[in-house]
């Protein structure tokens, strides 16, 4: 009876169909406001950025964890998203549905004219395309295109926007207005609860491309691209439909980060915020299905927790112990945490590098692993005894 | 005679003062196995490599299936004409299993050189899962089909290999030195399921420097000596050849 009990849930976590996939994402996700709390990241503002992030890093991952192709330059389609967004809010409609779609598309053409011509090469001869593209928009962002970009203030919204679809069904009420899906505000945990479910659905696209022929060919190109060549397919365009769709992915989470605040800036386009997506994806397992999801929300969590642990909560939480040992404890921790969060992460980096190569998700397979046989080989010897 | 399924015309190729190829004439018929024999250097792999596309002549022509030229074109375009190629080092993909390895080649062909289906399910491609199983079993691999394909043994590899081009159902399947590297008994299964495929009546030109191989599967045999063709004929011919003997085989019991 228990083995019966054990062999099934054994099986669900070898072979997970779709269905259990997803249902099992979704209900983590839209729980995180719940088994987030007792660690203090239950709070609007974090909880959106983790699943915009989260976003962000799952179509990362379908171009790097898929093809093997990194590229420093994703940033640009969260820049160029989030501008989209705020001018279709600005001109349209404050629906975010709208510029969600512009973002998206228009994130996806800007990727078809990078992703082409940095595919014509590899390794990191593409990676160095990919930044210099990267910091060209980031600049042309603070001088050429100032009238797109609103230079280093930052595109906003203004009271006398056109909103040309909002200012013909209604007149404008007084003070800015806020974004919305069809009254629905896009503030606090309603803005969280919106952009959980487009992560549920990207995540959904995600998994589809991963588990279809077209992931496998991705992941052949990445093996072996020689091979793939002489095995008949043109490897060329698939390259750059992962690039183009990992582009869409970073222009939706852009267009999500102006939903829930319209404002977009040009910083979100530094070479930083590509290297952020880029530590996120190592951190949690490259090419793996959930592991970026594991890295940002790791990295989120230090940079927007840790980052605000001062000396006081630190003497706090060790006030159980005698005054020379908190004292210690405080002069040991308090390097790690505030502005040291930097440290924390980059040791947490290394262990990983060094010690999990294919990062978290690798240690969670291993032990799974572990634990796995270990249960099949006891569920062996009671067989035999009986 | 029935049409050549490839032809090679007076073709040159020359790697800095090296000429590794000297106006190389050959026709292969259909649904014949012809063995290219050489000592190291010879120029054999160089052939090969002009005949898929990844080296350009200098000069002389290759055509196949009746007349359409190859070169110039791209590696994948000549795969999707219908030729397919085992390397001299084993070219498969090392971070996927043996089943996905043999699947992909089956894909390319049934694809084309792209074909967009983001949401096209896996589990949805019993057809080809099912020729892939058949297809490993065929060469006594089934067993391991879930494996990853990089640990695998150097003749394993090989075979894997051949798998990859067997499933394509290739016009002209180009074999680099397929038992180079394997013990005699791993030698002996490759040289059955050489014969096995030659029943099929797959057109094979196979390069081989085991004699025993050569000699159990060819129908023709060239003789490739310092970028030149010194003798072209079946393998009694070859053996009874004294230029051979002198120029290559030195000799050697046959
Ligand atoms: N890409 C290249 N650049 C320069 N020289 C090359 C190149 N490829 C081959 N060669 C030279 O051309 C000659 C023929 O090489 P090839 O690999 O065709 O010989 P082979 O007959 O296949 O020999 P083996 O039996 O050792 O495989 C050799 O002298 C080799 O060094
Ligand atoms: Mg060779």
């Amino acid at each position: 009876m228990m083995n019966s009990i054990k062999q099934q849930l054994m099986n669900l976590f070898k072979k997970q169909s779709d269905l259990t996939t997803i249902l099992l994402f979704a209900a983590g996700v839209l729980t995180m406001p719940i088994w987030l709390d007792p660690i203090g990241a239950n709070y609007p503002d974090l909880l959106q950025k983790f699943v915009i992030f989260g976003i962000f890093a799952v179509g990362y991952n379908i171009l790097f964890g898929l093809t093997g192709y990194l590229s420093f330059g994703h940033a640009v389609f969260l820049g160029v998203g989030s501008y989209t967004a705020v001018w279709s809010f600005k001109l349209f409609t404050m629906n975010v549905l709208p510029a969600m779609l512009f973002a998206t598309l228009i994130s996806g053409l800007i990727a078809a004219a990078i992703g082409f011509v940095s595919m014509r090469r590899s390794g990191i001869y593409f990676s160095i395309l990919t930044l210099a593209f990267a910091q060209m928009f980031y600049n042309l962002a603070y001088s050429v295109l100032i009238p797109i970009t609103n230079g280093e203030t930052g595109l906003q919204l203004r009271m006398h926007d056109i909103r040309i679809i909002d200012n013909y069904f209604s007149d404008p009420a007084p003070g800015l207005p806020s974004t919305e899906l069809f009254g629905m505000s896009m503030n606090g945990y309603s803005g969280f609860y919106f952009c959980a479910v487009v992560l549920i659905l990207a995540f959904y696209v995600a998994m589809k491309i991963f588990r279809s022929p077209f992931g496998m060919k991705l992941k052949a190109i990445k093996s072996n691209q020689h091979r793939m060549r002489y095995t008949g397919s043109d490897t060329r365009p698939y390259l750059i439909t992962a690039f183009i769709i990992s582009g869409m992915f970073a222009g939706l989470a852009g267009a999500l980060l102006a939903v829930t605040d319209p404002l977009a800036g040009a910083e979100r386009m530094q070479w930083t915020a590509s290297g952020e997506v880029i530590l996120m994806t190592i951190l949690g397992g490259v090419g793996t299905l959930f592991g970026p999801l594991l890295g940002v929300g790791i990295i989120k969590y230090l940079e927007n927790i840790f980052s605000t642990i001062n000396e006081s909560v630190l003497q706090q939480f060790f006030s159980f112990l005698p005054q020379w040992g908190e004292n210690f404890m405080v002069a040991i921790v308090s390097p790690f945490v505030g502005d040291g969060w930097h440290l924390t992460l980059g040791i947490l980096f290394m262990i990983i590098i060094i010690f999990l190569p294919g990062g978290l998700m690798e240690g969670f397979q291993k032990i799974k692993k572990r634990y796995l046989t270990k249960g099949v080989k006891d569920s062996e010897s009671t067989t035999k005894q009986e | 005679m029935s049409k050549p399924v490839l032809k090679i015309s007076n073709v040159n190729k020359s790697f800095g003062g090296l000429q590794a190829l000297r106006d190389i004439n050959l026709e292969i018929e259909k649904g014949k196995v012809h063995a290219i024999i050489g000592p190291n250097g010879a120029g054999k792999s160089t052939l090969l490599n002009v005949c898929v596309g990844l080296l350009k002549p200098d000069s002389g022509s290759v055509t196949f299936n009746g007349g359409i030229n190859v070169i110039g074109k791209s590696p994948h375009e000549i795969n999707q004409m219908g030729l397919a190629r085992v390397f001299q080092t084993p070219e498969i993909f090392p971070d996927l299993s043996l089943l996905e390895n043999v699947m992909i080649p089956a894909f390319s062909k049934r694809d084309g050189a792209f074909h967009l289906q983001l949401f096209r399910s896996l589990a949805s491609e019993t057809k080809i899962t099912q020729e892939a199983k058949e297809v490993l079993a065929s060469v006594g691999m089934e067993a391991k089909a879930d494996e990853i394909a990089g640990s695998l043994s150097r003749g394993d590899k090989r075979r894997l290999e051949l798998a990859m081009c067997l499933i394509q159902h290739p016009d002209l399947l180009l074999l680099d030195e397929p038992t180079a590297g394997m013990a005699r008994h791993d030698t002996n299964k490759t040289i059955e399921l050489l014969k096995k495929i030659k029943e099929g009546g797959m057109t094979k030109i196979i390069i081989e420097h085991d004699m025993h191989v050569v000699f159990s599967v060819a129908d023709t045999i060239s003789v490739l000596a310092q970028g030149a063709i010194i003798a072209t004929g079946t393998p009694d011919e070859i053996r009874g050849n004294p230029i051979v003997q002198e120029a290559y085989l030195g000799g050697a019991e046959l």
